[in-house]
């Protein structure tokens, strides 16, 4: 696993020009449609090694969808999408997740007739190594107590924040080298929203990269090392954060100034 | 009083064997809410299974408890490949359409081996299809008292008490295997949302194969323990003691594991009343009653729970 140095990290974030980065997952000319909708028309992305990649968009512009069939939840139609230089495309979702794909779905995808426990478990699901499972899960209850104090209650019984917390902790279960955040902050107060994404910074300074989607474009531009803009399915934007942040077009159509 | 302790008995005995084809029901609708109406008819095919294996053996040897397992474990064995290849060449080719499809894709499942079942197919003196023709399942139990309770006001046969038996220790099996054990983690997550399932690394197909390959294997089982009692094996067989077990987890509350066990002993214990204190005519009639009333009273079934359809 490459580490990138928190130095390195924090630097790039501020800095206006993208680093070249070895690229972990590159996704190129990606056309996704259910049944006679099109989603996708040719999206294309790069995620650098130890990079925080954000996609943003209105609504239907196909984030979830990208993000879908990354992780193999869904079939493309064309395209080519590599992890590593490997071709993943059109792999099924479980055979991804032992090459270091993790996905916080939409809608954080809780299992909310299991317990708070069992959801961690089913994280490290492939894992067998019983003691480093035993350390990420105290890992997981660090980053968020409030999942201990619920541990064994079911999954059903938490808050939208804690269950994006369980999202996110379960997700890290798998010891992911690439982690897809699908609007992390979607129904959150903000003080929950700014504890979740300041542990997605730890998150990336440990060294895991992230996908994220993001409605909250001004979050997402804040966190983010890198960002594409997507219309009606494919790329019409990209740049460092603080370049689309500064951009006009950027504010107007999706930061409401 | 003893005729009422009688009755209880004969209720439970009949139920342990509802019990073991609803939990097939019932898994099968928990890993891919699909009713599987062919579920019946692959019971069918587990006691044809077993009629055939247990005339291979000498009538001595049927007897044995070696030839007893040995009947049950065939049987047993072909059912879950048989219910491995349904799913795998009629429902999973389907998974992402509409419920529906499925769901007729069933009712066909069912009437392909009800009705195939009825030609009788014989090649170079081997018998593969019976046909119509009721056949006598062998006595591979020889029915004896068991327990008999003063002037024979209680009587508990063997078969009553083998029945529960192995119906007690596949269903705490069960239980244990979907609550204890990984596997059956990933089968509870499975049953919630496939699609997550996946994320996590779970292999879908596999837990959904390995679900209807258990659920046709207990119905064999339950099939054999139904024809060692009722003795008449026939073609249709399936199709009444199949709707029969699916009203039983439809009134534990489908998707329940428990939920189907005690449904289907209400079920029988009701039954057993209707013909001990009224008449058989109306057995039937009182079971889907029951199951009317109780869907009056609780939609979800006794421990299913209300969940609202995602639109």
């Amino acid at each position: 696993m490459s580490r990138a140095e928190p130095t390195l990290a924090q630097k790039t974030s501020s800095a206006s020009v993208r680093p070249e980065r070895e690229p972990l997952l590159e996704v190129a000319d990606l056309h996704v449609s259910y049944g006679a909708i099109t989603a996708l028309t040719g999206a294309a992305l790069t995620v650098g090694k130890g990079e925080i990649v954000a996609l943003i968009g209105a609504n239907g512009a196909g984030k979830t969808s990208t993000l879908r069939a990354v992780s193999g939840m869904l079939k493309p139609k064309q395209g080519r999408i590599t992890l590593d230089g490997a071709p993943i495309a059109g792999k099924k979702s479980h055979e991804l997740v032992p090459l270091g794909m993790a996905h916080a779905p939409e809608g954080r995808g809780i299992f909310l007739n299991l317990s708070v426990d069992e959801n961690l478990t089913l994280g490290a699901y492939l894992r067998k190594d019983k003691e480093g499972i035993e350390r990420d899960r105290q890992h997981a209850f660090e980053m968020f107590p409030r999942l201990l104090e619920r541990r064994d209650q079911r999954a059903g019984t938490l808050s939208g924040g804690e269950q994006q917390m369980l999202s996110v902790g379960r997700a890290l279960m798998s010891r992911p080298r690439l982690l897809l955040l699908d609007e992390p902050s979607l129904g959150l107060a903000p003080q929950v929203i700014e504890k979740i994404f300041s542990i997605l910074k730890t998150i990336n300074q440990s060294g895991v990269s992230i996908l994220l989607v993001e409605q909250n474009a001004h979050l997402a531009l804040g966190l983010c090392h890198y960002a594409y803009v997507l219309e009606t399915g494919a790329v019409v934007m990209q740049g460092t954060g603080k370049e689309l942040l500064a951009s006009d077009e950027i504010r107007k159509a999706y930061l409401g100034e | 009083m003893s005729e009422f302790v009688q009755h209880i008995i004969n209720g439970l005995a009949s139920g342990t064997i509802y019990a073991l084809v609803a939990l097939g029901y019932t898994m099968v609708y928990g890993v891919l809410k699909l009713i599987n109406f062919a579920h019946g008819d692959v019971m069918m095919v587990g006691v044809y299974v077993g009629y055939a294996t247990s005339r291979q053996l000498e009538r001595d040897t049927s007897q044995s408890f070696f030839g007893v397992t040995l009947i049950f474990l065939v049987a047993m064995m072909t059912c879950a490949a048989l219910g491995f290849f349904i799913e795998r060449f009629a429902y999973r080719p389907l998974r992402e359409k509409p419920k529906l499809t499925a769901l007729i894709t069933a009712i066909g499942v069912s009437f392909f081996l009800s009705y195939s079942f009825q030609v009788e197919t014989v090649v170079g003196g081997l018998t593969l299809l019976p046909g119509a023709a009721p056949k006598a399942f062998p006595e591979i139990i020889k029915p004896t008292e068991w327990l008999v309770i003063g002037d024979r006001d209680i009587v508990i046969w063997n078969w009553q008490v083998i029945s529960i038996g192995i119906a007690a220790v596949l269903m705490t099996g069960l239980q244990y295997l979907v609550f204890k054990t990984r596997f059956g983690m990933a089968m509870r997550a499975v049953s919630f949302d496939h699609r997550t399932a996946g994320l996590m690394g779970i292999p879908v197909d596999k837990v959904i194969s390995f679900t209807f390959m258990l659920g046709s294997a207990l119905a064999a089982g339950a099939g054999i323990l139904y024809a060692i009692k009722d003795t008449l094996v026939q073609p249709l067989m399936g199709v009444t003691l199949g709707l029969k077990a699916f009203v039983a987890a439809v009134i534990g509350g489908i998707g329940h594991v428990p939920g189907a066990v005690v449904g289907a002993l209400a079920l029988g214990l009701v039954e057993e009343f209707v013909v001990g204190y009224g008449s058989s005519t109306w057995r039937d009639a009182v079971a889907f009653g029951f199951l009317i009333l109780v869907l009056l009273v609780r939609p979800e079934g006794i421990f299913g729970r209300m969940t609202a359809e995602k639109v």
